[in-house]
């Protein structure tokens, strides 16, 4: 690989792990916050299709980010009213709303399929971007990319910089404590999972705005769990989700240019390498029985009973 | 004539089912050291999480300095000055204690300015506490030091302490009384509960005694005995379990250079623990919860396999690497220290209940198949021997109180007739007319030839039960020594890790981290 080529595959490597990196980010703070919501490739698939449908009619690639975070976060209201105000089980919740996400998208998305848009307008900063190696990457990318680099010491100081974040780290770790203490658990949920779903949603929109651009039925692809994945290896710390994003990311590019290049491998197996390599990173993580637990929110999942 | 601090009159409360607070009035004076009596189910912690804004009555009125106040939930009694020690502690493990202290209090100062304050207050009032550790690594006095602590930094005009030494050394109880006499002389008012009557005697200058929900009598506990409060709060004479000699035969119980390791942040690994309980006899392991009870429990019960086949022996047979059913077929019996979940399953009837661990011993199951007509007359046996209050043999666990369905496991085991029996923490949250039936129970059992073995925190607990005495601290088991030559104090001090120390109580030293 030639020197010249490195500029362009990191900055590819990068757009990749945006999309990740929306998700997973939101999805950490819901479950720092106790609740686990499996919906993410559901809503995901909720805001590619609104930022897109919108995008269309308006021309504006902001509304369209705007309504995908949106939708994203109108799916996650059905999923925190479900598991939060009537305490049906997250796990089946969870599932059912990523179900319910791929068939409404699909519905709502039959219009639009091969509709061609324009895509999200890179940076240009004379001199800068065109720098050998490191200008495309630091200086050539779209507004969203910045935005999810930029989420992620936003995520961490607010999970343990802020007093909010404090009472929130409080209610995913023992949910009776915190209500004895007179916090609202049920709201405090609620607000994180809202959060959480308008992140998927701008994730999906990312997707169909500006990293494909186009619509296409089910498009995530499974992105939605790597996401998920994501927040487990990252073992709770937003800094090593950036760190996951990358990795994932990069064995996505890894594959498309193998693939490029004639790799005299099927390409269906090179396409196989960013879940194998979820696979893989899962089993080494969960290893570590001791920094699981001692991150893992120990209400996860759990169903909190108001009194 | 003072205005009282705080003035309940008539406050009721009803849940589903049960009326937890009937007409209740309660006036607690400036300064004062106010004991609630009254067993579990009575309805003390109904009434101190209304006075604590948890939970709202139905009906009835509260005033405060002689001014009406509506409590709407915990933020609005800690601005009025209220502070509560939970009996289960309200922290959270992988915080630290700085952050646990900055989540009970209103307006927090900034990080590093509350820390300042904490070792300011935890320094009057002698209560050390490092402000950067994280819970998990603190052992439970300290734990509820950083609840006593988030209490003082508000300057509260009323505590509450929900079971305060229930977790506590004989010292460390002896360390909180000086603070709370402390802050009583400095005006703060003290609405103490406790089931432990003879701390009451010590400590409060007032009493009021519940029963049913209703207060049914006021005392003054300097003025009673242990025994004549007990029965205030039963409302019946009370049988103290009587224990004859002990006749001891061999070995039933042979544990030899017992270790553990574990993977678990939280666990504490037993450290070469050797003893033996003989037949006839019963064995007290003493010590302070996180200190190795449950993991010792497991290496006993079948849950953890060992790696060394004869650290464990039953009735001379090597067991270390038998799974819990076969440690059954050896005659073991075993009551673990959590009723819901562990020792009954909650959604499960009774009988289904009784079949889990019974089926061992009672012809419960043939050829895979429940037999249950016997599993019912079994439940039965036990519901009737041991007199639990159920709706029968179809009862669900859950729906038992504590020390109902406590004396239905013990029964359930009791009844199988085991030649070894490890119970932990028999009487935990137990009243005391349940407790004393199951004391006597498991002395009868003794008395009939088994070997027991019975891991608690509570002291009065093993010197009514045990012939013998050890204490398990931070993994390591003391040498025993017979309940007749040994004295509270001196268990105490082997509670808080002086082994072989006699005298010169210092700093505990602890950590499990």
């Amino acid at each position: 690989m030639s020197i010249e080529v490195i500029g362009p595959v990191v900055a590819a490597m990068m757009t990749a792990a945006t999309p990740l990196l929306f998700a997973a980010l939101g999805e950490l703070v819901v479950e720092k916050s106790g609740v686990l919501n499996l919906g993410v490739e559901g809503m995901m698939l909720g805001g590619a299709v609104v930022g897109f449908a919108v995008t269309v009619a308006t021309g504006s690639s902001t509304l369209g980010f705007v309504a995908g975070a949106a939708a994203g976060a109108v799916l996650a209201s059905l999923f925190g009213l479900l598991t939060l105000g009537l305490l049906a089980n997250q796990v089946a919740t969870g599932l059912a709303l990523t179900l319910f996400g791929v068939g409404l998208s699909s519905l709502v998305g039959q219009g639009y399929v091969g509709h061609p848009i324009a895509d999200v307008p890179e940076l240009r900063i004379p001199y800068l971007t065109t720098l050998p190696i490191i200008g495309q990457p630091l200086f050539g990318q779209s507004l969203p990319v910045y935005l999810a680099l930029a989420a992620v010491p936003a995520v961490h100081w607010f999970l343990f910089r802020t007093r909010a974040g404090l009472v929130l780290r409080a209610v995913g770790e023992n949910h009776t404590a915190a209500h004895a203490l007179g916090y609202k658990v049920i709201r405090i949920r609620f607000l994180a999972v809202l959060f959480g779903g308008a992140m998927s949603g701008l994730a999906g929109a990312y997707l169909a705005l500006d990293y494909t651009p186009m619509w296409a039925e089910g498009m995530t692809a499974g992105r939605g769990w790597i996401a998920l994945a994501l927040v487990v290896f990252a073992t709770w710390k937003p800094g090593r989700v950036l760190a996951g994003a990358w990795l994932f990311g990069g064995v996505t590019i890894l594959q498309l240019h193998a693939q490029g290049v004639g790799f005299a491998v099927p390409s269906q197996l090179l396409s196989m390498l960013p879940y194998l390599a979820t696979v893989l990173v899962l089993v080494l993580i969960s290893r570590d029985v001791t920094r699981i637990r001692l991150n893992a929110p120990a209400s996860l999942g759990k169903i909190f009973y108001p009194d | 004539m003072t205005v009282p601090r705080l003035e309940l009159s008539s406050i009721s409360k009803r849940f589903p089912g049960c009326l937890a607070n009937d007409d209740v009035s309660l006036t607690l004076l400036p300064g004062e050291i106010h004991a609630l009596l009254g067993e579990n189910g009575a309805g003390k912690s109904t009434l101190v999480k209304i006075i604590y804004g948890v939970q709202q009555a139905d009906s009835g009125t509260i005033l405060w300095e002689g001014q009406p106040v509506v409590i709407k939930d915990p933020h609005a009694a800690r601005r009025l000055g209220i502070g509560m020690v939970f009996q289960h502690f309200s922290l959270f493990d992988t915080l630290t204690v700085a952050e646990n202290i900055a989540l009970g209090l209103e307006r927090p100062p900034p990080m590093r300015d509350l820390e300042q304050k904490i070792r300011a207050v935890s320094e009057r009032y002698g209560l050390t506490l490092d402000p950067a550790r994280h819970i998990h690594t603190l052992s439970v006095g300290e734990r509820q030091r950083v609840e006593i602590v988030r209490c003082l930094l508000q300057d509260p005009r009323l505590l509450i302490m929900d079971e305060p030494t229930s977790v506590l050394t004989p010292q460390e109880v002896e360390r909180l009384f000086a603070t709370l006499r402390r802050l009583s002389d400095e005006g703060c008012t003290i609405l103490y509960i406790s089931h432990k009557l003879e701390e009451i005697r010590a400590l409060c200058t007032r009493a009021t005694v519940l029963r049913g929900g209703r207060v049914v009598g006021a005392c003054d506990p300097r003025r009673e005995s242990a025994r004549s409060m007990a029965e205030m709060m039963i409302g019946a004479t009370l049988t103290a379990p009587t224990r004859p000699a002990a006749e001891t035969g061999g070995a039933t119980l042979e544990v030899r250079h017992l270790s553990t390791t574990s993977d678990d942040p939280f666990a504490t690994n037993l450290k070469d623990v050797s003893f033996e309980v003989r037949a006839g006899e019963i064995l007290g392991i003493a010590g302070v919860a996180g200190n190795g009870q449950a993991e010792l429990l497991a290496a006993l019960s079948g849950e953890a396999i060992l790696a060394d086949d004869g650290a464990v022996r039953i009735r001379g047979q090597a067991a270390g690497h038998l799974d819990p059913r076969r440690r059954r077929a050896l005659g073991l019996a075993f009551v673990p220290e959590e009723r819901l979940g562990r020792g009954a399953v909650p959604e499960l009837s009774l009988s289904e209940n009784a079949i889990l661990s019974g089926y061992v011993a009672e012809p419960l199951v043939r050829r895979g198949l429940v037999h249950f007509g016997r599993a019912r007359s079994f439940a039965e046996r036990i519901i009737s021997g041991f007199n639990v209050v159920a709706h029968g043999h179809k009862a669900e666990a859950r729906s038992l109180s504590g020390g109902n369905l406590q004396k239905f496991i013990i029964g359930r085991e009791i009844l199988q007739k085991p030649s070894l029996l490890v119970v932990g923490q028999p009487t935990w949250g137990v009243d005391a007319g349940a407790a004393a039936a199951i004391h006597q129970a498991l002395i009868d059992l003794a008395r009939g030839g088994a070997a027991v073995l019975v891991i608690s925190q509570d002291l009065d607990e093993l010197f009514v039960l045990s012939d013998r005495i050890a204490v398990l601290f931070h993994g390591r088991l003391s040498e025993s020594r017979p309940t007749h030559h040994t004295t509270v104090e001196e268990i105490g001090l082997l509670m808080g890790g002086l082994f072989g120390a006699a005298t010169g109580a210092e700093e505990v030293p602890h950590g499990t981290a």
